[in-house]
């Protein structure tokens, strides 16, 4: 008979996170309730909180890198790579997406979040999209600059996320070396990095051929909005 | 020589603590001071402190977190004709210190061959001093930058350390053997391609369920991937790892849970549908979700 007792903390983060509670307080309650269930006394509990906490600090060593990225970002860091975007030649829907996706990815490799929703996505890569597709299709339908849109933040998901354990002090790679470390598994951040290469790889290829898709969506004449003539 | 690290790492964080409590632009900066302060007391004073203590300070930065007591103050940020301005002065050299990060780290593990944590704490304090000379900018004003990047982060900064003791309470309440056996019930056999998919698709959906590969990362891998890959099939734990993590995003693809990603660009880009960008995300989500899998099967056994 399988005990499902244990399962109650995924219950709770469940709960939790759906009607959005503070996420530290979801897992902190999930983590107390599921060591009770353990038959850990409150001390026990607090204990393993804590030794855990101190042993998996270098977790956070990410917040040594702040202040220089700070840094350059005041003096101009995002700037230079909205520049590099804006001097691009013969924009299309296609180019300037799989561009914007292979800046973020580089400079995420190298632990710069360069990118963002707000602030590229919105403000330059949707519009220089949405631009280039109009320029190529002067008949574009409302749904077809709409799509244009979205597919940008797309650009800046796919992205952003396989392109995130790269970089060899990400929150991401220190979680799993953290995680599979309290089970015993040892492992250094060097020979992790490299097996999010065939990932981000797979993701470039995807991307690229998902883009001419959208190009050719963005970019066809389609019927319904040929006026009819007078 | 890490605990060295972790002091520096200590230090920033009470110096973030000093400034906010004098920063009075912050509404909240006793509840953001407070935390930082006592983040940064973990740091430093990790090893020396009961553990129960730590516990209890855990405890507190939650409470200070969860009642909504943190804010962002003001940075003597600088203006966007300066960025501009500077941007076109120093042109590519403002990548340069971001480079020497990947970089020395790796040479650090690879010539010395003590941890690349080691290799990471010098390579950010060289980052910062090459920053400082090629930007001509204060110690100063670094580190106020540096506070308003972790103010952006705010009490997540925590989150990484907070879900490691969660995947150690999971693993002692036996959440791991409970997963286990309920994925054993499904798939009969012992079929090592099954139990990758479990995996990965487990890791998919848990994030979708979440809104967060984080949080789905401690549990699923737990769960499913340390007892069924690593311990019966024995699996490499790096690639499994790693990948799995990874998995776990394709599930963030999916997701209205994860606001940031697609519901908030969403209303940024004024799109007409809310759930466009998923709908953009779902196949290309599902294909990486896919050879990911593969990717594991092929490469971690």
């Amino acid at each position: 008979m399988i005990d499902f007792w244990p399962l109650i903390g995924i219950g709770i983060i469940t709960i939790g996170f759906m009607l959005r509670l503070n996420t530290l307080l979801v897992i902190l309650i999930a983590g107390v309730v599921t060591g009770l269930i353990a038959h850990l006394q409150i001390i026990e509990i607090l204990s393993i909180l804590g030794s855990s906490f101190t042993q998996n600090r270098y977790m956070s060593l990410f917040i040594l890198i702040l202040p220089m990225i700070g840094l350059l970002e005041h003096y101009g860091l995002k700037e230079r790579a909205e520049i590099l975007i804006s001097s691009m030649k013969n924009a299309s829907v296609s180019k300037v997406t799989f561009a914007y996706l292979l800046l973020r990815k580089v400079t995420n490799a190298m632990g710069l979040s360069l990118g963002g929703h707000p602030s590229m996505v919105r403000p330059l890569i949707a519009p220089m999209a949405e631009a280039a597709a109009v320029t190529e299709n002067p008949s574009i339908t409302d749904n077809q600059r709409l799509r244009v849109r979205a597919f940008a933040a797309v650009s800046e998901n796919f992205g952003n996320f396989f392109s995130q354990l790269i970089f060899i002090g990400s929150g991401g790679l220190l979680l799993i070396k953290g995680v599979l470390n309290e089970a015993g598994y040892t492992m250094e951040l060097d020979d992790m990095y490299v097996w999010a290469l065939p990932s981000a790889l797979a993701s470039i290829i995807i991307f690229f051929l998902f883009s001419k898709i959208e190009q050719k969506k963005a970019t066809a004449v389609l019927k319904a909005s040929e006026k009819p003539e007078c | 020589m890490l605990e060295y690290v972790y002091q520096a790492t200590g230090l920033l964080l009470i110096v973030f603590a000093v400034q906010t409590f004098t920063d009075k632009s912050n509404k909240k900066r006793i509840g953001t001071g407070l935390f930082w302060l006592i983040y940064g007391f973990s740091f430093t004073f990790g090893l020396l402190l009961p553990d129960w203590f730590v516990g209890v300070m855990v405890l507190l930065m939650t409470l200070i977190a969860a009642c909504g007591l943190m804010g962002i103050g003001s940075y003597g940020t600088s203006e966007e004709k300066f960025r501009m301005a500077s941007a076109k002065k120093l042109k590519n050299s403002l990548f340069i210190p971001a480079i020497i990060i990947p970089v020395g780290t790796i040479l650090w593990s690879k010539t010395t061959g003590s941890s690349a944590l080691i290799g990471l704490g010098i390579s950010s304090v060289l980052a910062l001093i090459v920053a400082l000379v090629i930007t001509k900018g204060t110690v100063q004003q670094s580190v106020h930058e540096g506070r308003r990047l972790i103010d952006t982060i705010g009490w997540a900064a925590i989150l990484s350390q907070f879900l490691a003791a969660l995947g150690y309470l999971f693993g002692e309440a036996g959440v791991g053997d409970t997963v286990s056996q309920i994925v054993k019930e499904i798939i009969p056999n012992n079929n090592l391609f099954a139990y990758v998919l479990c995996y990965t698709f487990g890791m998919a959906l848990f994030t979708i369920i979440m809104g967060n590969a984080f949080a789905a990362f401690a549990v699923i891998t737990t769960g499913v991937a340390i007892p069924l890959l690593m311990i019966e099939q024995g699996g490499n734990p790096i690639i499994i790892g790693v990948i799995g993590m990874l998995s776990g995003y394709c599930g963030t693809l999916m997701t209205p849970m994860a606001a940031n990603f697609n519901i908030v660009p969403a209303a940024l880009l004024a799109l007409k549908n809310k759930n466009q960008i998923i709908f953009l995300q779902l196949v290309p989500g599902l294909l990486m979700l896919t050879i990911n899998t593969f990717l594991i099967y092929f490469l971690a056994f």
